[in-house]
């Protein structure tokens, strides 16, 4: 491997000028980049290809695999709606790995731990590089420095503008579908492995050079909704089963009982109505892990007790925000993903339930996207340092381990709160800086920890709007000191090679920051 | 010399927690191998204090093997502790963690009782955040929620909380063992600014006095001057029925508790919702308390995830004159407060009387009256209680005079 150049972008970062042969614009701040040009396109087709009577069904995805024209060094895709119980990803590659294609880029919306098999397919050959979050396993791989190619990791919405500008090619985009018809027209409402939506694959369908929809519930035309259209699919093939419910959706969600995480959660709560967020007419965003997930029944009860009623609350929907949408507290629950059966069965018969896409939600190259105009959003972190830069990809050992997702999308918002512990274990969420930028503090408003709850000094208005509550407003820096003091003293900092291994990339496609190889044990 | 030994946790689903073998040799120093999810950022520390520790402790050649989760240095100094000890009995010097300033407040005779936090003494990973849920009390039980293999590694886990944890105000209190056993366990944590001894299965007032023989002679010992305060639990029909004797044996007694699972038990019965069989009992530990003028506590509410029933069994507990309960999740102090809390009736009148007593008192006069009635000194008293409890139970601000609630 040649040798990489580094260039200093705006966050002082170190990020390589050039990924996987492409030039890469370094990180120039919050809204500091402007595209120019014109979208990417797929190929024209024409009608005289397809079959008049829609049936565009092959035997097999190795048979679509074939007819789509692949090839050594192509890009092939495929979504993460089926989570952990995808079978589709994996058969893809298998059945490439059978063609003897070699060097493939693997372009999946998310990777969980059942896609651990790429690994092997990597040592192959068969696969070259993978640019999307690299959870478990294959963060570990990708952190040793054994894949061929640099990882990229992209948000939701930055995927779908990558796809869009032109910055990834699809060759052959792989689609998942619980329900399809033989025109290809697709959606996730019913079958076995019902999943809701299938809104990250629509960039997929939309800018691919093919197409192929792979189903294990096969229905007659018209397939309605058709989330996916079948215009833009060419060919549809059947599996078995294309995916393990059990791990694809819940049966139910669970809240947490940690009782540290219960007071994160309601503190947040408190934090949303004493600064004035709760109020009729607004919006919020939560996840579907353990402590946003008590964040939203906290704030149920709150909105119930004072008459308050949302206009619309963002999904991953669960039976909670199902719930909410029942009873009348919202007007609209507008979804991402849905996590648990009862969200599934509510998008299927509940017109207030819409499905959405990193188009809609979270494409920053477009005229506006959703999520600037949501009141509050509730997210995760690994990390979150004392200018409130926050990491979400890698731990404080400096191992990739987990995807990008909608957040960064998500601090577009008008307030965004962290939700986490001070430590986990032993080792400190606060530091003195993030290993791994993936939020600029300027864009994340506050942190709520179990010791406290710190603002942003850049948001005034939120601090003067909860000075007269009794919530414990502290600095972050006094909360980083305790959280040390409890750990015995700060943490060392992990060791690196020289080379990077995976690059992030901000909302608009310029390079954040790097991830390093780590140093050989 | 000596045998290897070994403490802490490492099987299963361990957090917060580790597992340390030491193995005394003749010589080759002190060598230390950690495994550790926390390698990266602590690796190097755990190795520095493992060696520090054991040089502390007088040992100079052992093999230490340390495999952690994530156990915090107080964690890690105690199950280093435990280990060296079992494999060298005779070990002097103890591996004290340095006592935090937060560890140093002191408590009161009178202070609120309503709720009192009770923490396995061997389970530090939940002692690091009690505090942060503001019960009254905490408690580290060296007692039943110990294994009795690990009632030696418990005692050095508890004593180290004392003095790293910071239980943000909390009353710092220990459940000892049974007597005789429970003894011993005193020299481990009386030096470490424990605030109360819990002493379960209570059924003499000797109980009492040999418990508290002993804290105030290693107080003596030490020089130290601040008093530690008793709660004897009854658990037994001959506890109860001793119980005034019991709660009278000491003046460092402060409150009487009753645990119903070994009284209803001892007693040839089984507990209830309903908690007929135990009336009787609960009432003379009411009447028992209140006759040698210390707090009633009730029992835990063991159903942690029924808040309803908690709320329920706190109200009833209040009816029948207890000032405080037991728990075991930090989610049910928040609902033991509110059941304690005056009721709105309750506090208007004891504003009233609070006023007219200052207001005699600021007019020199020596007798309180409300309307055409006179107030006896007690009742003041009462009332004077029932006002600080409702601004403990922040549903009164300090403040209140100033609101200009007439009289």
């Amino acid at each position: 491997m040649s040798e990489q150049k580094l260039v200093r972008n705006a966050a002082g970062r170190m990020v390589p000028a050039e990924v996987n042969g492409k030039e890469a614009v370094p990180y120039k701040g919050v809204g500091g980049h402007r595209p120019s040009g014109k979208k990417a396109a797929p190929p024209l087709a024409t009608c005289i290809d397809y079959p008049a009577s829609g049936n565009k069904l092959v035997p097999s995805i190795k048979d679509a695999l074939k007819a789509a024209g692949l090839e050594d060094g192509m890009t092939v895709s495929t979504h993460h709606h089926l989570r952990n119980g995808d079978f589709v990803a994996n058969a893809t590659m298998d059945a490439a790995a059978e063609l003897g294609a070699r060097d493939l880029m693997w372009f999946p919306s998310a990777s969980f731990p059942c896609h651990a098999g790429m690994i092997e397919h990597m040592k192959s050959g068969v696969i070259h590089h993978i640019e999307g979050s690299m959870n478990g396993p294959l963060g570990e791989y990708c952190s040793r420095g054994n894949m061929k190619g640099m990882g990229v990791l992209r948000s939701h919405g930055g995927r779908y503008r990558a796809v869009q500008d032109g910055d990834v090619h699809i060759d052959i985009a792989v689609i998942a579908a619980p329900t399809a018809d033989p025109f290809g027209n697709a959606h996730g409402l019913t079958g076995p492995a019902a999943c809701g939506l299938l809104g990250f694959a629509l960039a997929d369908s939309q800018y691919a050079d093919r197409v192929i929809v792979v189903t294990d519930n096969l229905i007659d035309f018209p397939c309605v909704p058709w989330q996916i259209q079948g215009n833009h699919v060419d060919f549809v093939t059947t599996m078995e089963a294309i995916g393990d419910s059990s791990k694809i959706v819940s049966g139910t969600t669970q809240i947490t009982k940690s009782p540290d995480r219960l007071r994160i959660a309601e503190m947040t709560a408190r934090f949303v109505r004493d600064a004035g967020i709760m109020r009729d007419g607004f919006s919020f965003q939560c996840g579907a892990g353990g402590t946003a997930l008590s964040f939203a029944i906290f704030l149920m009860d709150m909105m119930r007790d004072a008459g308050v009623k949302a206009r619309f609350v963002r999904g991953g929907s669960t039976q909670y925000l199902t719930a909410m949408l029942e009873e009348g507290l919202t007007d609209y629950i507008l979804d991402g993903q849905t996590f648990d059966l009862e969200g599934v069965r509510s998008m299927r018969e509940n017109p207030a339930h819409v499905n959405t896409s990193p188009f809609t939600s979270y494409n920053y190259h477009g005229k506006g996207n959703f999520a600037s105009m949501v009141d509050c959003v509730v997210l995760g972190a690994t990390e979150v340092d004392v200018n409130f830069n926050a990491n979400v990809v890698t731990h404080s050992d400096g191992k990739l381990l987990h995807g990008i997702g909608g957040w960064q999308n998500c601090l577009a918002s008008k307030c965004t709160i962290l939700p986490i512990p001070s430590f986990r274990n032993r080792i400190p969420v606060l530091v003195d800086e993030v290993t791994t930028l993936c939020g600029p503090g300027e864009l994340i408003d506050v942190i709520v920890t179990e010791r406290g709850i710190a603002i942003n000094p850049r948001r005034e208005d939120l601090l003067s709007a909860v000075s007269e509550s009794d919530l414990p407003v502290r600095p972050i820096e006094e909360l980083k000191a305790e959280v040390e003091d409890i750990c015995g003293g700060p943490p060392a900092k992990p060791e690196f090679e020289d080379r990077v291994v995976a690059a992030i990339e901000w909302v608009d496609g310029t390079v954040i920051d790097s991830v390093r190889q780590l140093k050989a044990e | 010399m000596s045998r290897k030994g070994q403490a802490g946790r490492k099987e299963g689903r361990v957090r917060s927690d580790c597992w340390v073998s030491v193995e005394p040799r003749g010589e080759g120093g002190v060598t230390v191998s950690v495994e550790s999810i926390v390698a990266p950022m602590y690796g190097e520390a755990i190795e520095r204090d493992a060696v520090d520790g054991l040089s502390r402790l007088g040992v100079e050649h052992a093999a230490v093997r340390v495999v952690d989760a994530g156990a915090l240095p107080f964690v890690l100094d105690a199950r280093l502790e435990a280990a060296a000890r079992r494999a060298i009995p005779d070990l002097e010097g103890e591996l004290l963690p340095e006592a935090k300033p937060w560890s140093r407040y002191g408590t009161s005779r009178d202070r609120f009782r309503r709720s009192r936090l009770y923490l396995p003494g061997d389970q530090p990973k939940f002692m690091v955040n009690a505090g942060l849920h503001s019960p009254d009390g905490v408690i580290l039980d060296l007692e039943d929620s110990v294994a009795p293999s690990e009632k030696d590694a418990a005692r050095y886990v508890v004593r180290n909380a004392l003095r790293a944890v910071d239980f943000k105000g909390a009353e710092r209190m220990v459940r000892i063992n049974q007597l005789p056993e429970g003894l011993e366990d005193l020299d481990y944590i009386v030096p470490h600014n424990v605030h109360v001894i819990l002493i379960p299965k209570c059924e003499s007032p000797d109980d009492v006095a040999a418990v508290d023989e002993r804290v105030v002679s290693i107080l003596a010992d030490r020089g130290m001057k601040s008093p530690v305060y008793l709660m004897p639990i009854v658990e037994s029909a001959l506890g109860c029925w001793r119980a005034y004797e019991i709660a009278s044996a000491s003046k460092n007694v402060v409150a009487l508790t009753i645990g119903l699972e070994d009284y209803t038990a001892d007693i040839g019965t089984q507990r209830t919702n309903k908690g007929r069989e135990s009336f009787w009992a609960r009432s003379q530990v009411v009447n028992a308390a209140r006759a040698a003028r210390v707090q009633p506590i009730d029992t835990v509410f063991s159903d942690v995830s029924d808040m309803d029933g908690l709320l329920a069994s706190v109200r009833e507990a209040k009816s029948l004159g207890f000032d405080g309960k037991g728990c075991i999740h930090p989610r049910q102090i928040e609902v033991i407060h509110r059941g304690f809390a005056p009721t709105e009736e309750e506090l208007e009148k004891a504003k009233r009387i609070v006023q007219a007593f200052e207001k005699a008192e600021s007019e020199g006069l020596g007798v309180v009256s409300l309307g055409s009635k006179m107030i006896d000194p007690p009742v003041v008293k009462r009332a004077q209680r029932t006002v600080e409890l409702a601004i403990a139970s922040g549903i009164l601000p300090e403040n209140w005079r100033e609101g200009g609630d007439d009289v």
